[in-house]
């Protein structure tokens, strides 16, 4: 089964996610966030979000708590530096993936 | 109605009549008159047209390229250097089908510098994916831009009209101006299968691997070598939608012919000389002479240099006693490359029936070296005597 | 003057999927985001082979939601062009077109079709992302890079030559708009980008843009790396509106400060600028005190 019937004859992407592939399988360490010290959190109200902005990836939403989408999430690292109160903090992420796959 | 215009002219016409909209201009010699009557056109208000003067001929047909991705119908003329120079450009233009038409005014190429005529420079490009078309006359110029944009259009792969500098660009020639009616019937207005737009985005031309991947709905798209080999599948089939084309042209303004060959005196002829563009008809008066002297000889210009339209030139020349390439180019290293073209036909249709003829290849006018009648009819004269030479023979060389 | 855009009033859109194939913690996926955001959906991009080639994606899927033309390296300023011809023969001006070339296709292959593009006066956006290098092929010099850098061919002695300025290129082309940004200050970028999509012409800008393989260091310093290139003196932030020169964010705030950060620490954050010698750092630093000393006089 071929690409005869393809609908188009040239180089046309159309877009999605996940180009790169389950791109969180680059990380080797990922984001950890304490509630007690995110600044929307602790407000409850819009406030703060320098992680949100500063995510090369976008996988940080702009939510009370910010959550981080695993998938995509390469681990660079940049929230965790950025984040004025140091509530995120980069863990090995060896451990979580044991951890993941036990629960599989 | 007849006018009586030069070669530049004629192709300005053309554009002017199908009115393409979006224009990339940057002078060569000799091409430049062409870009510069489209020019008045648009200044004067007569063609309705975004008129760009490019820096550079990479940029020209980098304009062409993005105002057709983006669904405008756009032209652009070149020479020589000035087509080296877009190269890449030209590669890119086929293998994104785009329905470019671009007028190629035959010159010679540096190095050294030449600014006259010979055909190296488009002949230099033909294995790009672009369909290339020759003109022998002024009527062929503007027919041939005509009909271009609606095969360009139709088959969405890039067009040159070449026809030669000096010769037919800057001389003078009665020849019947199409209306614009008459134009408008044959050539509607482009309508893209895809334009770049914001209500659709997509992403153009981009990296693309060697093998098949599933696409963002789920469905497998091409690889790379599919989407070149269905360039060149509809390349092929061109040869069929180019005789539409010239069965519906014939339709509307009453004149055509056979879509690949133009041939004359070859029906009874048991020679037939063969060349691309003005030189076919210099041949005629060749053709005439030794007629005269009871040889049977004809003379065939080819049309249709890409697709190559092997079949149809087999058919031609099946059983001729032989066969003699005129060539304004040579690829160098081994023969003209029309000469290897034919052959290569011939020997495909013909090997092993017993109707395969000899050819034979002369270089001439390289570099615009004036092409002496005389001198044509001695190298046919000698060649239909004997085999002259196994290399191709240059004639008018002073060595 | 428009007020200053902060996160909380920045657009929420996004119009980049996530799970692209730019480096971890690459830089120009923070700029190239925020500056779709300022550029909105009613627009058309331009890209030459670059990194952002490899973020928007291989065929058949493309990580931004916008209409793209992958060019020819030499070719990104005639083909924004091209489709701004196109747009305006169908009355469609109200789409932007969006160039986004790296420094390599700005300052090197591509400078010539964008200075013919400037002086045409064509009315796009340009965006050169400097990177400084070609950092899609591996981290090769390039016009922008600055002097000192090793790079993968100036691997020992690191690059002999000066930064091309390119704004400075730019601005000599009378230019409505001219402005440095960097990715460390994407909501300066955001309010240049609103501030000039209405003004004639090309309008150019450049984007300084950390880059963790190519610069040597850990992505998570990405932009503190960037700010440090502001605070250092080093890289300023500035825009030239009709010929008028204005710092702008962080740097306008340094002129007010009077007090730069030692640009020796900017170049400890990055091994590519290991073979810098004291005396090399000491002459750097001598040129950016020379520079501000020049802001601080216009200043008064």
């Amino acid at each position: 089964m071929g690409t005869r019937n393809y609908r188009r004859k040239t180089s046309h992407s159309e877009h999605g996610p996940g180009d790169g592939g389950r791109t969180g399988s680059w990380r080797v360490e990922r984001p950890v966030l304490d509630q007690n010290l995110c600044i929307p959190c602790k407000r409850n109200k819009e406030a703060c979000f320098i992680c949100w902005l500063f995510c090369p990836e976008i996988v940080i939403s702009r939510t009370i708590p910010p959550r981080f989408d695993l998938e995509y999430c390469k681990g660079c690292g940049i929230c965790a530096e950025e984040c004025p109160t140091k509530a995120i903090t980069m863990a090995d992420e060896a451990k979580f993936s044991e951890d993941e796959k036990d629960k599989e | 109605m007849h006018i009586i215009e030069d070669g530049n002219s004629a192709a300005a016409l053309g554009v002017k009549l199908c009115r393409a909209n979006v224009i990339a201009a940057y002078p060569i010699t000799p091409q430049t008159p062409l870009t510069e009557r489209l020019s008045e056109y648009v200044e004067s208000g007569e063609m309705k047209a975004e008129y760009i003067p490019v820096e550079s001929e990479h940029s020209a047909l980098a304009v062409c390229i993005a105002a057709s991705s983006a669904g405008a119908r756009v032209f652009t003329a070149t020479s020589a250097n000035g087509l080296l120079y877009m190269h890449e450009q030209v590669q890119w233009a086929s293998g994104a089908r785009l329905p470019i038409v671009m007028c190629v005014v035959n010159r010679a190429v540096g190095a050294p510098w030449n600014v006259w005529n010979d055909q190296q420079d488009s002949i230099s490009q033909r294995d790009t994916g672009w369909i290339q078309i020759y003109c022998a006359d002024h009527q062929q110029i503007i027919d041939t831009v005509i009909k271009a944009y609606w095969l360009a259009e139709k088959v969405s792969i890039p067009i040159m009209v070449c026809y030669d500098g000096y010769i037919l660009s800057h001389t003078y020639m009665p020849f019947d101006l199409p209306d614009q009616e008459k134009v408008d019937a044959f050539l509607p207005p482009f309508q893209p299968e895809y334009a770049l737009n914001p209500d659709e985005p997509a992403n153009l031309n981009t990296v693309t691997l060697p093998d098949v991947r599933l696409d963002v709905q789920g469905e497998l798209a091409h690889g790379y070598m599919e989407i070149r080999y269905l360039l060149q599948e509809e390349l092929r089939t061109t040869l069929k939608t180019a005789a539409e084309a010239e069965k519906r042209f014939a339709g509307i303004f009453g004149r055509g012919g056979d879509p690949y060959i133009e041939p004359y005196r070859c029906d009874d002829a048991d020679y037939v000389a063969v060349g691309l563009g003005s030189i076919t008809y210099q041949l005629r008066v060749c053709v005439d002479a030794l007629r005269k002297e009871s040889i049977k000889v004809g003379v065939m210009g080819i049309r249709y240099y890409r697709p190559f339209p092997d079949e149809a030139i087999a058919n031609a020349l099946k059983g001729k006693k032989g066969v003699i390439v005129f060539e304004k180019a040579i690829s160098y290293g081994y023969e003209g490359a029309l000469m290897s073209d034919l052959k290569s036909a011939l020997y495909e249709h013909l090997a092993g029936t017993g109707s395969l003829p000899p050819v034979q290849n002369f270089i001439a006018g390289i570099g615009g070296r004036e092409i002496r009648t005389d001198d044509l009819t001695q190298a046919l004269r000698a060649a239909i005597k004997s085999r002259v030479s196994k290399e191709p023979t240059w004639i008018g060389l002073k060595l | 003057m428009q007020a200053k855009t902060n996160i909380l009033s920045l657009p929420t859109q996004e119009f980049v999927h996530p799970g692209t194939r730019a480096c971890t913690g690459c830089g120009l996926s923070i700029a190239y985001r925020v500056g779709l955001k300022a550029l909105g959906k009613d627009t058309i991009l331009v890209v030459p082979p670059s990194c952002l080639t490899v973020l928007q994606g291989l065929f058949p899927i493309a990580s931004t939601k916008l209409p793209c033309l992958n060019v020819t390296f030499a070719s990104t300023a005639a083909a924004a062009t091209g489709i701004l011809a196109t747009l305006k023969t169908q009355g469609k001006e109200h789409i932007t077109v969006a160039a986004w070339a790296g420094d390599g296709g700005t300052s090197d292959i591509g400078l010539q079709a964008l200075s013919g593009a400037a002086e045409r006066g064509d009315n796009f956006i340009y965006f050169c992302y400097d990177n400084e290098g070609y950092m899609n092929t591996g981290a090769q010099r390039s016009g922008t890079t600055p002097i000192g850098a090793v790079t993968a061919n100036t691997p020992f002695k690191g690059k002999q030559q000066q930064k091309k300025d390119v704004p400075a290129i730019m601005a000599a082309h009378k230019l409505s708009y001219v402005a440095a940004c960097s990715a460390a200050y994407p909501l300066d970028l955001y309010d240049k980008i609103k501030s000039c999509v209405n003004l004639p012409g090309t309008k150019y800008f450049h984007i300084h843009i950390p880059c963790p393989p190519g610069w040597g260091y850990d992505p998570r310093y990405g932009i503190k790396i960037g700010r440090l290139a502001v605070e250092t003196g080093y890289y300023d932030l500035y825009e030239i509106v009709n010929g008028e020169f204005k710092l702008t964010a962080a740097s306008e705030k340094l002129v007010e400060k009077r007090k730069l950060i030692p640009v020796r620490e900017y170049f400890r954050s990055q091994s590519r600028f290991k073979i810098l010698t004291d005396a090399q750092i000491a002459d750097i630093q001598n040129q950016i005190d020379a520079k501000w000393a020049n802001y601080y006089k216009k200043d008064e």
